[in-house]
């Protein structure tokens, strides 16, 4: 009887970490959408202004600080 | 379900013994003496390339020189502006150069484990960020920074409701939280990945258990590796400048409330 119970035991820890990968994936996609958009725009920018390129750059990785901060967000409630 | 079999704890991959002054407070590991040497590699490089100041800079003058003229010009002078940039540029340079030291052991033959990849160095790297530019906040505005970063000027009354608690939350908890796991992350990622193709290449390529038909299907995830080897090199750069310009985004936010 034990052994079952250790049994279903393992298996929900098993199924626990599979959906925290699970839940990671998901939380990836909102922001590989949003940072794809916004280098693609920032890339756009630069070439239309040249002159611009440093302050584009400069804000294009706050931006992209912003929208990883999610995604690493799920990458942590992973392990939890 | 064969890889899984094969690959132990992935732990095992991030946890070493203590090697010196065992059973002391200063018990140092494989990750501990990696951040002591790249620290002691960081102050060499400067203190020997500044030693001797030539008009014409040769050998390892240059390097420091051009290393540190890359950060002070792209990072600080283009993130602050000319005067207040000048002024951050060495503590800049001091974070990049460090970060990067430790990140690029990842590819180093024979040794391959940044130690940023323990989460202990980069909460570390991060609460001295959060310290220094709340401090810095305080420090030029007086307890008007409370004013200006929870109440941000130009927002229309009503939208404080909305914007107060976000940017109390992203200045308190994200700003740090997001530092600290995007450079644990990102190197800790790298490193599994590393290790799995060079686990799958051992298995095919040197054990072959299941027969000699298996070497030629190990080529792949070789190449995989050299490819993956290249990259993590950019991550180790990338990421140590990705860190440094939001130290100086943040600092400057504090310098400088109006932009």
């Amino acid at each position: 009887m034990s052994q079952f119970v250790s049994l279903a035991v393992t298996q929900a820890d098993a199924l626990k970490s599979g959906l925290g990968s699970v839940g990671y994936g998901l939380a990836a996609i909102g922001p590989g959408i949003g940072i794809g958009y916004l280098v693609g725009q920032s890339v756009q920018a630069m070439a239309r202004q040249p002159e611009m390129a440093g302050q584009v750059r400069t804000t294009m990785f706050l931006g992209i600080a912003f929208a990883e901060a999610l995604a690493l967000i799920g990458f942590v409630l992973k392990f939890i | 379900m064969v890889l899984a079999e094969l690959l132990p704890n992935v732990n095992e991959l991030f946890e070493w013994k203590g090697v010196l002054f065992q059973h002391t407070l200063f018990e140092l590991n494989k990750t501990g003496i990696m951040a002591l040497v790249s620290t002691l590699i960081c102050i060499l490089l400067f203190f020997v390339g500044s030693r001797k100041k030539k008009m014409v800079p040769t050998g390892l003058q240059n390097v420091a020189e051009l290393g540190y003229e890359t950060i002070e010009g792209m990072v600080a002078v283009e993130v602050m502006g000319e005067e207040t940039g000048r002024k951050w540029a060495p503590f800049l340079a001091t974070l990049f150069f460090w970060i990067f030291f430790i990140n690029i052991w990842s590819t180093v033959p024979f040794i391959q484990f940044p130690a940023t990849s323990r989460i202990a160095i980069p909460i570390y790297l991060a609460l001295q960020t959060w310290v220094i530019f709340i401090f810095v906040g305080f420090k030029h505005q007086g307890i008007g920074y409370i004013k200006n970063s929870l109440f941000p000027p130009g927002v229309p009354k009503a939208l404080y409701l909305l914007v107060t608690p976000i940017e109390f939350v992203s200045k308190v908890f994200v700003r740090p939280f997001s530092l600290a796991v995007r450079l644990f992350a990102n190197m800790t990622a790298g490193h599994v990945l590393l290790a799995i193709f060079a686990i799958m290449t051992s298995q095919l390529i040197v054990e072959h258990n299941s027969g000699a038909f298996q070497i030629p299907l190990g080529i792949l995830p070789f190449f995989a590796l050299i490819a993956m080897t290249a990259f993590e090199l950019l991550v180790a750069v990338l990421q140590s400048y990705i860190f440094t310009i939001l130290t100086a985004v943040y600092v400057n936010e504090s310098i400088h409330p109006e932009h």
